[in-house]
């Protein structure tokens, strides 16, 4: 079993008024056989952060198209994307596109 | 094992360009973005030494980034410009005003002078006031006919030469799709310009230095640069149209990241054949400003508000310019059409 994992969450470009309008958390992740991974964290914050409108942040399995996600400070284009495996203490950073200009 | 960047093999790349491929670390991305803007600005000669240019500045993410680069590049590369903000409000309480917060933040940081003009002033109505009036449903087309109006008259009562905007490619590719589905040849024509020519007297050219510049790479320079903006979508619902567009546009993206260049491309290369009408400029027999009717959309829009009669503007009525500018009673008939606000 691997033991829970803290992570740094921030939300940004509109997506917070998805959480109550709230940009920073700390959120932890149960212990489980398997190593969490970017897939996993996406079903888990539609299961326990969405207030509203899960539809407006992801989409399938993925996020939704126009929303930037950003892995230690780095393009997740660039870290596997929903195969990343999550490590303790990681930040982790959605920046919706999808808002005016 | 983080990923190197491509161009300097050195520092860790913090993103994978849309437009590239390429995997570039925060500096050279930096770099390589407002090159990018630089070689658009040259190769489109957008600007002369000496001028005066007024940035469209909204607080949002786009002209906050136009806002910096212009800065950069106007000192890095002695285009000797004289760079100002200008902003509009619109009047929607809860928005606009919390956004020109971000703007009068920006005015500090970068040290450009700031300029508001208000629908208010200009109009005597407020977005708010509108809303009352003709409800959720055509208020958008209010707000953009004015918008555009009142940035020309706020360059205009600065002296401004050219006013330049933060339109970037894929604000360029929706629009380019939302013209193909209307069937609009004549903005079809024009919007991937990357500048207007001279249209007469009123209008200030315009132009979009974030042509070429993708969303997403606009938003990742925004953050790593920390600039200050302003995300919060307008309180009068978003414009449902556009959104059609741009969700579609965005899921192309996802499949194939040179989707918004291809539509670009497709956009600039097109030809008109030969012997298709299109709509003659004229100008507004009332205010001037340009208009392919008698009277341009924004006064006819602003009749409508003043009359109670909110439809006016809102469809085709060129038969009734003539009465308006006459200041001829409409018949009872008329002004039923034109009352009904379950539009």
């Amino acid at each position: 079993m691997a033991a829970p994992i803290t992570l740094h969450l921030e939300f940004g470009g509109g997506a917070e008024l998805l959480f109550d309008g709230v940009k920073d958390h700390q959120v932890t992740l149960p212990s489980q056989s398997q190593p969490w991974d970017m897939k996993q964290l996406l079903v888990w914050i539609r299961a326990n952060m969405l207030k509203e409108r899960p539809e407006l942040f992801v989409q399938g399995d993925t996020v939704r198209p126009g929303i930037l996600v950003l892995i230690n400070d780095a393009d997740w284009e660039l870290m596997g994307e929903l195969t990343y495996e999550i490590q303790d203490q990681d930040s982790v950073v959605f920046i919706s596109t999808l808002h005016g200009g | 094992m983080p990923i190197l960047c491509s161009s300097c093999e050195k520092k860790r790349a913090v993103l994978k360009r849309p437009k590239t491929g390429h995997s570039l670390c925060k500096e050279c991305f930096f770099w390589a973005f407002e090159e990018e803007v630089h070689q658009t600005i040259i190769s489109a000669r957008l600007f002369n030494p000496g001028e005066t240019v007024g940035i469209g500045a909204s607080g949002g993410k786009d002209s906050t980034v136009l806002a910096h680069v212009l800065k950069v590049l106007n000192e890095r590369y002695n285009y000797g410009l004289k760079l100002l903000l200008l902003s509009v409000d619109e009047g929607i309480t809860g928005y606009r005003d919390d956004s020109l917060e971000t703007v009068k933040r920006n005015e500090q940081q970068y040290a450009l002078p700031l300029t508001i003009v208000s629908y208010e002033e200009l109009y005597g109505w407020t977005m708010d006031a509108i809303v009352k009036q003709v409800g959720l449903k055509n208020n958008c087309t209010f707000c953009g006919v004015f918008r555009r109006q009142a940035l020309d008259r706020g360059a205009m009562m600065l002296n401004v030469d050219k006013i330049c905007t933060g339109h970037n490619a894929d604000d360029v590719a929706e629009t380019v799709l939302m013209n193909v589905l209307r069937g609009d040849i004549a903005r079809l024509r024009r919007c991937t310009a990357i500048s207007t020519a001279s249209e007469g007297e009123g209008v200030v050219p315009r132009c979009k230095p974030l042509k070429y510049a993708y969303e997403k790479e606009i938003v990742l320079y925004a953050y790593f640069n920390k600039l200050d903006y302003f995300s919060t979508e307008c309180v009068y619902s978003p414009n449902a149209y556009r959104g059609h567009a741009r969700t579609f546009l965005k899921d192309l993206e996802s499949v194939r990241p040179s989707a918004i260049m291809d539509v670009i491309h497709s956009g600039e290369n097109l030809s008109v054949r030969e012997g298709v009408r299109m709509p003659v400029q004229g100008t507004c027999s009332r205010c001037g400003y340009i208009s392919s009717q008698a009277l341009c959309k924004a006064c006819v829009l602003l009749e409508g508000l003043n009359r109670g009669l909110p439809r006016l503007g809102i469809g085709k009525h060129h038969r009734l310019h003539g009465k308006i500018l006459a200041k001829e009673p409409l018949t009872q008939e008329e002004e039923r059409k034109l009352k009904a606000v379950d539009f």
